[in-house]
C-alpha cells in the first residue's frame, strides 16, 4: 500500500508543480482579472509541492526500511542484511531514487524561497517560483514516465540484490544529498535570472536578491564535491583525491560557473554593471547542473560512476536540457538588448579584476567541458572511440588557474571604478617578498625543489599573507563594523591558499608503493615503517573480510596499528578494498590490501605516504565556511523598498 | 581613455586571452587523447604506433598468471587475443571472463604493457568499450 501512496503523491506533486509553474507566471503578466489570486497561488503551491514530495520520499524510505522487495527499486538496491543506515541511504543509491532526491531538493529550494521572500515584490516571487515549478514539471514527468521508483515487482523477491558495496560507506549517506543540494540550488539563481528577464527588471536589487541563494547553493556544492573527493580517496582504494573522471567533471563545471556567478553578482549588485553577463552565467550554471545530471544518469560515459543504466532515459534528459537551455537563451536574446550597460569603470579597477576572474573561470569550465564531451562527440560522429585523460586536464587547468590565484591577492585591494595601482603595489609589497621566499625556500625544507612545488608554495603564501594583511588593515581602522561578507570573502580566499598547499605538497612529495608482503615483512614510506603482523579472516554483517594488521612506526617508536580490509559481500560476490588510513595534520599514511599472491601467505599491498592531503578538504571546508559567513550578511535581510534606485536600474 | 576605447581594449584583451587559451587547450587535447582499439584492430595494424592507447575486451578465462607483483593475462574480443602484462595492484573487479580496459603501449614483441587497468564497479556492467570490441569482432 505504501508504495502506491508514494506513487500517488508523486502524481499529485506533478499537479502542484503544474499549478506552481503556470498560473503565477500568467498572473504576473497582469493580463487577467484573476491576476492577484494567481500570483498569490505561487507560495502555497510551492509548499504543497514540497510536502507531497517529502511524503513520496518518506514512502520510498519506508519501503526500504521494511524490506519491501515487491518494489522493484528496493529489490535492486537493498537487502535484509544491509545495516539500517545504508538501507535509508540506499533510497538514493540508484537511478530512480536519486532522481526523486533531485526533485525533492528542487521543491525544497522552492519552498525555502516561498518562506524567505517576504521582502520581495509579489510578482517577482510568483515568477521565480513559477520557473522552479516548470523545471520540476520536467523532472517529475521524467520520473513518472521513465523511472518510477515505486514500480512493483511481482512476484516479490524473497531477498534483495543488495546495495552496490562501493556505496556502503558513510560517505554515501552525505555526499549525494550535499551535491544535489548544490546542483539543484543553482536552479534558484536560474529562476531569479529568468524572472528578471521576463519582467525586464534586471537591476542591482535583483542581484542582491539572488546573491544569497547562489552563495547557499555554492556552499552545498563545495561541500558536496569535497566529500565526494574524500569518499573516493577512502573508498576506491586508489589513494587519489581527484581523477578528472567525467562524473567529477560534471559536478566541477557547475562549481566553476557558480564561482564566476558569485563574483559577477558582486559587480552587478554594487555597480549595476555586467548584467547580461551575470544572467548568462546564471543560465550557464544551472544548464551545466542539468548537463551533469544527464551525463551521470544516461550512462553515456565510461566512468567509475557509470553503473548499468538505460540510454533511453538519457534522451529524455537531453530533450529537457535542450528545452531549458534553448528557451532561456531565446528569452535572453529577446530581452538582453533592452538592458542598460551600467556604471563606467577604469581599466584598473575592481570591476576589471572581477571580469578577469570571470573570464578565467569560464575558460576553465569550457576546457573541462571540452575534455569531457570530446570523446562523446567523436563517438557520436563515428570517428572512433577515445578517452581524454588526466594529463589533458592538468596541462590545461594549471595555466588557467595560476593567473586566477595570483589575482586573488590583488582583486580585493582594488577599489570600485578606479583603483590606484601604486597604492595596491605598496600594500602588496610584503606579501610579494614572503611569497618569493616561500617559493625559493619551502620546497627545500620538504625535500627537493621543483618548479611546481615552488610555484604552489609561492601562490599559497601570496594569497594567505595578502588575506591576512588585508584583515589586519581593516582591524586597524576599526574591524568591528566589517560586514559578514568581508569576513566570508577573506575566509574563502584563505581556504584556497590552504587548498593550494595541500594540492602542491601531495603532488610533489607523495610516495606510492605497490609491494609483495609476507607476515613479518616491513616496508618504509616517507620516513615511516609499516610491518605486516598478520592477515586473518573476520566476519561482517553482510560480508566476510580478510583483515590485515599493520604496525606503523617511526624511528623505532610504534605509533599505531592499522587494519585494512578486503571484503567479500555475500549477495554480489564483489570484493571491496577498505583502506586503513592514519590521518595526521601534516600527512596521511594509507595502507590497502591487494590480493593474495601465492600459497605462502604473501599479499600484494599498497602503501602511500600523502603529505598534507587533508589540507585539500580542509581548504574546501574553509571556502564553504566563508560562503556561509557571507550568507549571514545583514544587508540580505533588510527590507528592500519598492523603488530601489541603484546604478543602472532599467525598466522594460 | 574614452569609454569606447576602453571597451575595445577590454574586448581585445579578452579575445587575445581566449585565443591563447584555445591554443593551449587544443595542443593539450591533441597530445593527451588515448584511442580505444579492439584486439582485432591491433592485428589489423590499426593501433597507434609508439603511442599509448586503450584496448577493451574480455579477460580470457584461466589466462591470469602472477609472478610477484606482475600479472600477465590475455585480452580478447572473442576473435583475436593479445597478451598483456601489468605490474601493480589490479582493481577489485578485475576477474577471469569479465570485461576490462587496459591502457598502455604495444611492445615490439606484440606484448601489450599496461600502465593502467580499468574494471568497472558493478558486476553486471560491461564497460561500453569492451562490449563494443566484442560486438565488432562478432560482426565479422
Amino acid at each position: 500500500m505504501t508504495p502506491e501512496l508514494g506513487h500517488f503523491a508523486l502524481i499529485l506533486a506533478l499537479m502542484a508543480a503544474l499549478l506552481q509553474g503556470l498560473l503565477p507566471l500568467i498572473g504576473a503578466q497582469r493580463i487577467s482579472s484573476y491576476s492577484a489570486q494567481w500570483i498569490a497561488l505561487a507560495r502555497p503551491a510551492a509548499q504543497t509541492h514540497f510536502l507531497l514530495l517529502v511524503f513520496a520520499f518518506a514512502c520510498l524510505a519506508q519501503s526500504f526500511l521494511t524490506n519491501d522487495f515487491s518494489v522493484a527499486y528496493v529489490a535492486q538496491n537493498s537487502n535484509t542484511k544491509l545495516p539500517a543506515m545504508y538501507q535509508f541511504a540506499a533510497v538514493w543509491g540508484g537511478h530512480e531514487g536519486s532522481l526523486l532526491l533531485w526533485v525533492l531538493m528542487l521543491s525544497g529550494w522552492g519552498a525555502a524561497v516561498s518562506l524567505a521572500s517576504r521582502q520581495l515584490p509579489e510578482a517577482m516571487v510568483a515568477r521565480v517560483l513559477a520557473v522552479l515549478g516548470l523545471v520540476s514539471i520536467g523532472m517529475l514527468a521524467f520520473i513518472l514516465f521513465t523511472s518510477n521508483p515505486f514500480e512493483r515487482l511481482l512476484p516479490a523477491l524473497a531477498e534483495g540484490r543488495d546495495l552496490n558495496p562501493l556505496l556502503q560507506d558513510p560517505g554515501l549517506v552525505f555526499h549525494p544529498p550535499m551535491l544535489y543540494m548544490g546542483y539543484v540550488g543553482f536552479s534558484v539563481a536560474f529562476a531569479f535570472a529568468i524572472a528578471a528577464l521576463i519582467s525586464g527588471r534586471l537591476d542591482a536589487a535583483w542581484a542582491r536578491w539572488s546573491r544569497p541563494w547562489t552563495t547557499a547553493a555554492w556552499v552545498f556544492l563545495t561541500i558536496g564535491i569535497a566529500m565526494g573527493s574524500w569518499w573516493a580517496y577512502n573508498e576506491l582504494g586508489w589513494g587519489g583525491w581527484w581523477f578528472w573522471d567525467p562524473v567529477e567533471n560534471a559536478s566541477f563545471m557547475p562549481w566553476l560557473a557558480g564561482t564566476a556567478l558569485i563574483h559577477s553578482l558582486a559587480i552587478t549588485e554594487k555597480r549595476g554593471a555586467f548584467k547580461n553577463w551575470t544572467v548568462l552565467l546564471a543560465i550557464a550554471a544551472f544548464s551545466l547542473s542539468l548537463l551533469g545530471t544527464f551525463l551521470v544518469r544516461s550512462g553515456v560515459l565510461t566512468s567509475v560512476h557509470a553503473f548499468a543504466s538505460d540510454p533511453s532515459r538519457g534522451v529524455f534528459i537531453l530533450i529537457l536540457l535542450a528545452v531549458v537551455i534553448g528557451s532561456s537563451l531565446t528569452l535572453f536574446a529577446w530581452r538582453a538588448p533592452k538592458v542598460g550597460v551600467g556604471g563606467a569603470f577604469a581599466l584598473v579597477s575592481r570591476e576589471t579584476m572581477l571580469l578577469i576572474n570571470n573570464v578565467l573561470l569560464v575558460v576553465a569550465a569550457g576546457s573541462v567541458l571540452l575534455g569531457t564531451l570530446y570523446p562523446l562527440l567523436i563517438d557520436a560522429l563515428g570517428l572512433g572511440k577515445l578517452s581524454v585523460g588526466p594529463p589533458y586536464f592538468n596541462t590545461v587547468f594549471v595555466p588557467v588557474m595560476v593567473p586566477l590565484l595570483l589575482l586573488i591577492a590583488v582583486g580585493p585591494l582594488a577599489r570600485w571604478k578606479h583603483a590606484d595601482l601604486r597604492d595596491m603595489a605598496r600594500r602588496l609589497r610584503v606579501s610579494f617578498i614572503l611569497a618569493l621566499l616561500a617559493g625559493a625556500i619551502f620546497p627545500h625544507l620538504m625535500g627537493i625543489w621543483t618548479p611546481m612545488t615552488a610555484l604552489g608554495s609561492l601562490l599559497a603564501v601570496w594569497i594567505a599573507s595578502s588575506t591576512v594583511f588585508q584583515i589586519a588593515e581593516r582591524l586597524k581602522i576599526g574591524g568591528g563594523n566589517a560586514s559578514a561578507s568581508f569576513w566570508g570573502m577573506h575566509l574563502a580566499h584563505f581556504g584556497i591558499a590552504v587548498f593550494v598547499i595541500g594540492v602542491t605538497l601531495v603532488g610533489g612529495y607523495q610516495e606510492e608503493k605497490d609491494v609483495r608482503m609476507q607476515t613479518g615483512a616491513t616496508v618504509s614510506v616517507g620516513g615511516y615503517q609499516l610491518r605486516l603482523l598478520d592477515i586473518g579472516a573476520a566476519p561482517g554483517p553482510n560480508y566476510h573480510a580478510d583483515v590485515g594488521t599493520f604496525e606503523l612506526s617511526r624511528n623505532g617508536h610504534v605509533l599505531k596499528t592499522l587494519y585494512p580490509e578486503k571484503r567479500h559481500y555475500f549477495s554480489s560476490q564483489m570484493p571491496m578494498t577498505e583502506a586503513a588510513i592514519d590521518t595526521g595534520f601534516t600527512r596521511d599514511i594509507y595502507v590497502s590490501l591487494g590480493e593474495p599472491l601465492d600459497n605462502q601467505g604473501a599479499w600484494s599491498v599498497r602503501v602511500y605516504f600523502k603529505p598534507f592531503i587533508d589540507w585539500i578538504w580542509g581548504g574546501c571546508l574553509l571556502m564553504a565556511a566563508g560562503g556561509f559567513l557571507a550568507l549571514l550578511d545583514r544587508r540580505y535581510r533588510l527590507r528592500v523598498k519598492a523603488a530601489v534606485t541603484l546604478p543602472g536600474s532599467v525598466s522594460a | 581613455m574614452k569609454p569606447r576605447h576602453k571597451r575595445i581594449t577590454l574586448i581585445l584583451c579578452g579575445l587575445a586571452s581566449l585565443a591563447v587559451a584555445a591554443v593551449f587547450v587544443l595542443r593539450a587535447l591533441d597530445s593527451n587523447i588515448a584511442l580505444y582499439v579492439t584486439p582485432s584492430d591491433v592485428f589489423a595494424g590499426k593501433s597507434p604506433q609508439g603511442k599509448a592507447f586503450r584496448m577493451g575486451g574480455l579477460v580470457k578465462k584461466e589466462s591470469i598468471q602472477r609472478e610477484g607483483m606482475t600479472t600477465r593475462f590475455i585480452i580478447t574480443d572473442t576473435a583475436k587475443e593479445i597478451s598483456v602484462s601489468y605490474t601493480g595492484i589490479l582493481p577489485d573487479l578485475f576477474r577471469d571472463g569479465k570485461g576490462a580496459i587496459v591502457q598502455g603501449r604495444l611492445e615490439q614483441d606484440g606484448q601489450f604493457v599496461a600502465s593502467e587497468v580499468l574494471a568497472k564497479h558493478d558486476e553486471n556492467y560491461m564497460p561500453p568499450e569492451a562490449k563494443h570490441a566484442i560486438e565488432q569482432a562478432q560482426k565479422k
